[in-house]
């Protein structure tokens, strides 16, 4: 892995913003001037803060120098930044799940390891070289916030033994030498 | 150094024929029916062609090899599980008698380290058991020359024959039954391979392994593993792994006082990933980084050459 600070990476920024108009313009436009490239945005207009805020989730690409400025831009220019952890997730891992996976319904399968963790499927291959009545193999990437590995293993552990499936976990550390 | 050899298998038979080429004298050997004793030394290629020929390697009885004149036991009976006899019961025979013992049988101390370690602590002989982790590999003097305490973890292959059957897999694209018929042909499966795919024979060695590193002389035994094996890995599971340039491996990992074996996904060229019935062990040290040995993990000869290793220690 390089430790280049020219690495562009995706971010996840959650802000909060009063309900005036023209707010959410004035927060994008630090992002825009610092080099950053929007990728989306989520406005949670129905979602109150307790403050009676509205919560905004801003996904955006910059390299970490970048990235900074942007988040001292914002806060320069008075806007609420509440999460602008360096990368959300930031740990991927590959698992492979085998037996009867559509017998046992994988969107339910998936969707349990995502509730149960901080984790998000971000990749998913299915061979069912027999058919998907009989037993199937499927290898899932997921990516995890920073130190949260252990904590979505667990969690497709779980799943697994409920719903009868063989994990085969990665060795996460000593593999890469 | 005069040896008797208990165990008339592929390990005690080639220790047997190889103690000569090492300057050791094999003075009593016996398998579970039969022995020979001659304290002037044994003729080694009879008795073996003895045990080949009619099953038994002489005409005295396997007590009279125990307790006979030598000064290094060496335990190659086959590994039992639980109470881990007769193995036991002859190491504490041996050492009962001040006499060494070398083992080749994981059982005792896999299954009763802390009673191998009193037994020798009343005794004059010591205890060595190179051979039982790792065949030929030099795993257990590797850790002892660079003291367990600076050793934070050990993952390794340790079974050849599960390795064998996963590389085979991966490779070729067959089904675990096709790949497991065809290593018994070749002689790397036995007929009841059962402890080399279920992942026992790994988890004594990860145990064996655990017991030597254990600072507060904490006790290892089998049921303090936990055990997966390779039965019902699928050629599709393995397809999948290999796509995303990873294969799955049989591992067995001692960290943190804990035994894990089980098969896990691995980079496919990572060293962890060795090919056919190769073995390897990886240390992570305190100041040297990660150190890794690999080699021939069993056979007659290699195993042999543990003991005998072991053996030369003690001179």
């Amino acid at each position: 892995m390089s430790d280049s600070t020219e690495e562009v990476r995706a971010y996840t920024v959650r802000l909060e913003l009063v309900d005036e108009p023209g707010e959410l313009l004035r927060a994008l436009e630090p992002i825009a001037s610092n080099g950053g490239n929007l990728l989306s945005i989520f406005h949670e207009r129905g979602n109150v803060t307790p403050r009676g805020h509205i919560p905004v989730e801003v996904d955006l690409e910059a390299t970490p120098d970048r990235f900074e400025g942007i988040v001292d831009a914002l806060r320069e220019a008075g806007i609420n930044v509440i999460q602008a952890g360096a990368e959300r997730y930031s740990e991927a891992l590959t698992i492979v799940l085998s037996g009867h996976l559509v017998n046992t319904d994988l969107s339910d399968t998936l969707s349990h390891i995502q509730e149960s963790t901080s984790a998000t499927v971000t990749d998913l291959s299915l061979s069912a070289p027999e058919g998907t009545e009989d037993a199937s193999s499927a290898r899932i990437r997921l990516a995890t916030e920073e130190g949260a590995v252990e904590e979505a293993l667990a969690a497709v552990r779980e799943v697994a033994a409920e719903k009868d499936l063989r994990l085969i976990e990665p060795l996460t550390v000593g593999g890469d030498v | 150094m005069r040896l008797a050899v208990l165990g008339a298998g592929a390990v005690g038979g080639s220790v047997v024929e190889l103690a000569g080429d090492y300057g050791h004298t094999v003075t009593a050997f016996a398998d579970s029916q039969s022995a020979v004793v001659d304290a002037d030394g044994i003729e080694a290629d009879g008795a073996l062609e003895r045990k080949r020929r009619d099953g038994i390697v002489g005409d005295a009885d396997p007590e009279d090899a125990l307790t006979a004149n030598y000064d290094v036991l060496v335990e190659a009976t086959p590994t039992t599980l639980g109470d881990a006899q007769p193995g036991f019961g002859h190491v504490e025979t041996a050492l009962g008698m001040d006499r060494h013992v070398v083992l080749a049988n994981k059982g005792p101390v896999a299954e009763r380290f802390a009673e191998v370690r009193e037994l020798e602590a009343d005794s004059e002989g010591t205890v060595l058991f190179e051979a039982t982790v790792g065949g030929a590999m030099p795993v257990l003097s590797t850790i002892d020359d660079f003291d367990p305490e600076h050793i934070s973890a050990v993952r390794g292959v340790l079974n050849g024959t599960a390795n064998f059957i996963l590389s085979r897999m991966s490779a070729e694209g067959l089904d675990y039954e096709h790949v497991l018929a065809e290593a018994q042909d070749l002689g790397v499966a036995e007929a009841d391979p059962t402890f080399d795919v279920d992942g026992t024979d790994a988890a004594l060695k990860g145990v064996i392994v655990a017991n030597v590193l254990a600072e507060d002389g904490e006790e290892y035994t089998l049921e303090d593993a936990d055990v997966e094996g390779i039965q019902d890995i699928t050629g599709s599971a393995l397809e999948l792994a290999q796509e995303d340039g990873q294969t799955v491996r049989l591992i067995a990992e001692v960290t943190d006082g804990a035994v894990r074996v089980g098969p896990r996904l691995v980079p496919e060229h990572a060293a962890l990933a060795p090919t056919g019935t190769r073995n390897i062990v990886q240390l992570e040290t305190d100041h040297a980084g990660r150190l890794n040995i690999s080699g021939r993990g069993a056979g007659g000869p290699e195993t042999a050459s543990a003991v005998l290793a072991d053996v030369g220690r003690l001179e």
